[in-house]
Formats: structure tokens, C-alpha cells, sequence
């Protein structure tokens, strides 16, 4: 079996904080695993969602953000979707490179990249699917009957 | 959440409380750059109080750590838990900055 959440999030920086302890908050049977949730996954949906809003929907306040959680047996998938005409992944530079290293941007998509399992962009660039693999059952069933 | 600002031994001391990301940054810049101004060259960024900085609030330390070595000051940071200090491993950025275990490392060593 599988958990899923869907929410559709105002475009509006403030509530990302909210979102993400909302998520957090329902992946509580993903005890032995905190370390994961707390930095891995949560810091990059707070960047996905980030990006979503300021670059995808332009900082537009009346466009939203489509957030779709999916809690499997072994890993958590994250799908953000904005309303924007989305943009080049590969067009990102790397941020760690010496000539890069001093610019103020461009990190967000670097830290997804490095702290989840995998990072995919749909073909037009406004939706990014995040997958954090867990390694050991999760035990959704056993959570589900208890 | 917020940040406190407090002058010890010639250095100014930040304490960032909660979390340094992209709704807060500006905050952060505005108070270390109003300090600048006004002729402070020395400064300590703690963050033994903070959970969690986003790829917004790295930038922001960038740009402040920039601005302030323009003017011929020195920027440290302190008190990294070990996720944060994961992120600036990550990007690297372990290597633009100095970083102490404590702040009263960084106010000793600036």
C-alpha cells in the first residue's frame, strides 16, 4: 500500500514552512529515518517549492503550486508543478565550480540533485519529481492498522 | 525566529534564531549591511540556535562575506549543527568561509 497527500499551496514564500511540517508531520511512522526527513527531503522540497514560486510562477501570487506526496513502501516521492512555462535543468551551471563559487544563486537545484535519490524534470520544465529512497520497509501496512 | 545583534570585544556578533531562508534572508542582509555602514569590519554569524538554511539564506552569507571583504572585514560563522554544516560541505562553501566549531572560537580567532 501507499500514502499520498496532494495540496495546492498559495504562491506565497510564507507558506512553505507550513507545507513542509505538514508532510513531515504525516511521514511519522518514518521513525528510524529522521535524518533523512529532516535534511535530505526536507530541504529539498523547500527548494523545489521555492523555485516553483519565485522563478516558475514568477513570484505571481495568484498562481499555486500543485505539491503530490507519495509515501511507498521504501522511499517518498515528491512531485511539485507549477504554473509556469518551465525552463533548462541542464542550462543550470554548477555551483561549486571556483568561478561559481561566489555567486549568490544557483544552489537550489545543486542541493536536490545531491541529497535525493532522484531529481526529473517533466519536458516543459514546470514539474520536478524528487525521490528519496529509504532503504528498509517503511511499514505502511503495520502503520495502517494500527 | 529572528536575529539578534549585539557588539562584543570590536566584533559584531549575529545570532540566527530558527531558520535562515529565502522569506528571511533580506532581513539578515539588511542588518549585517547597516552595521557595515557604519564602520563595523568585524563579524561573527552564529547559528548554534538554527535549525535549517536554505540555498537562499547560503546566498545571502555569500553576498554579505563578499560585501564585507570588499570593505576590508572579515566575516566567521559558528555553531553549525551537522546537517548545516552537510550543506556547506556539499557546495563547497566549507571552503569559502571560515568556520568555527563555537562562537567563542570565532570571536577569539577574528
Amino acid at each position: 500500500m501507499s500514502r499520498e497527500i496532494i495540496l495546492e499551496v498559495p504562491n506565497d514564500l510564507r507558506a512553505i514552512e507550513n507545507t513542509i511540517a505538514l508532510v513531515v508531520e504525516r511521514c511519522d511512522f518514518c521513525e528510524g529515518h529522521a535524518r533523512k526527513l529532516n535534511l535530505n527531503f526536507r530541504v529539498s522540497l523547500a527548494e523545489a517549492l521555492a523555485n516553483a514560486m519565485l522563478y516558475g510562477n514568477g513570484g505571481d501570487c495568484r498562481k499555486r503550486v500543485r505539491l503530490e506526496i507519495c509515501l511507498e513502501k521504501d522511499h517518498v516521492r515528491a512531485c511539485v508543478t507549477d504554473q509556469g512555462e518551465g525552463f533548462d535543468p541542464d542550462a543550470i551551471p554548477d555551483p561549486t565550480t571556483p568561478e561559481n563559487l561566489t555567486r549568490p544563486g544557483g544552489r537550489g537545484l545543486f542541493l536536490m540533485r545531491k541529497l535525493m535519490d532522484e531529481v526529473r524534470y517533466n519536458e516543459r520544465g514546470n514539474s520536478v519529481t524528487l525521490v528519496l529512497r529509504l532503504g528498509t520497509d517503511l511499514g505502511l501496512d503495520e502503520a495502517a492498522s494500527a | 525566529m529572528g536575529f539578534s545583534v549585539v557588539k562584543q570585544d570590536g566584533v559584531t556578533l549575529v545570532d540566527v534564531e530558527g531558520q535562515l531562508i529565502v522569506g528571511n534572508r533580506q532581513e539578515l542582509k539588511q542588518k549585517v549591511l547597516e552595521e557595515l555602514e557604519g564602520g563595523d569590519r568585524r563579524f561573527v554569524i552564529d547559528f548554534a540556535g538554527t535549525g535549517y538554511i536554505d540555498s537562499s539564506g547560503l546566498g545571502v552569507l555569500v553576498s554579505l562575506s563578499k560585501k564585507i571583504r570588499e570593505q576590508g572585514g572579515e566575516l566567521r560563522l559558528s555553531g553549525l549543527n551537522e546537517d548545516l554544516r552537510t550543506l556547506f560541505e556539499l557546495t563547497k562553501l566549507d571552503t569559502l568561509f571560515r568556520i568555527a566549531d563555537t562562537k567563542d572560537e570565532a570571536l577569539a580567532g577574528i
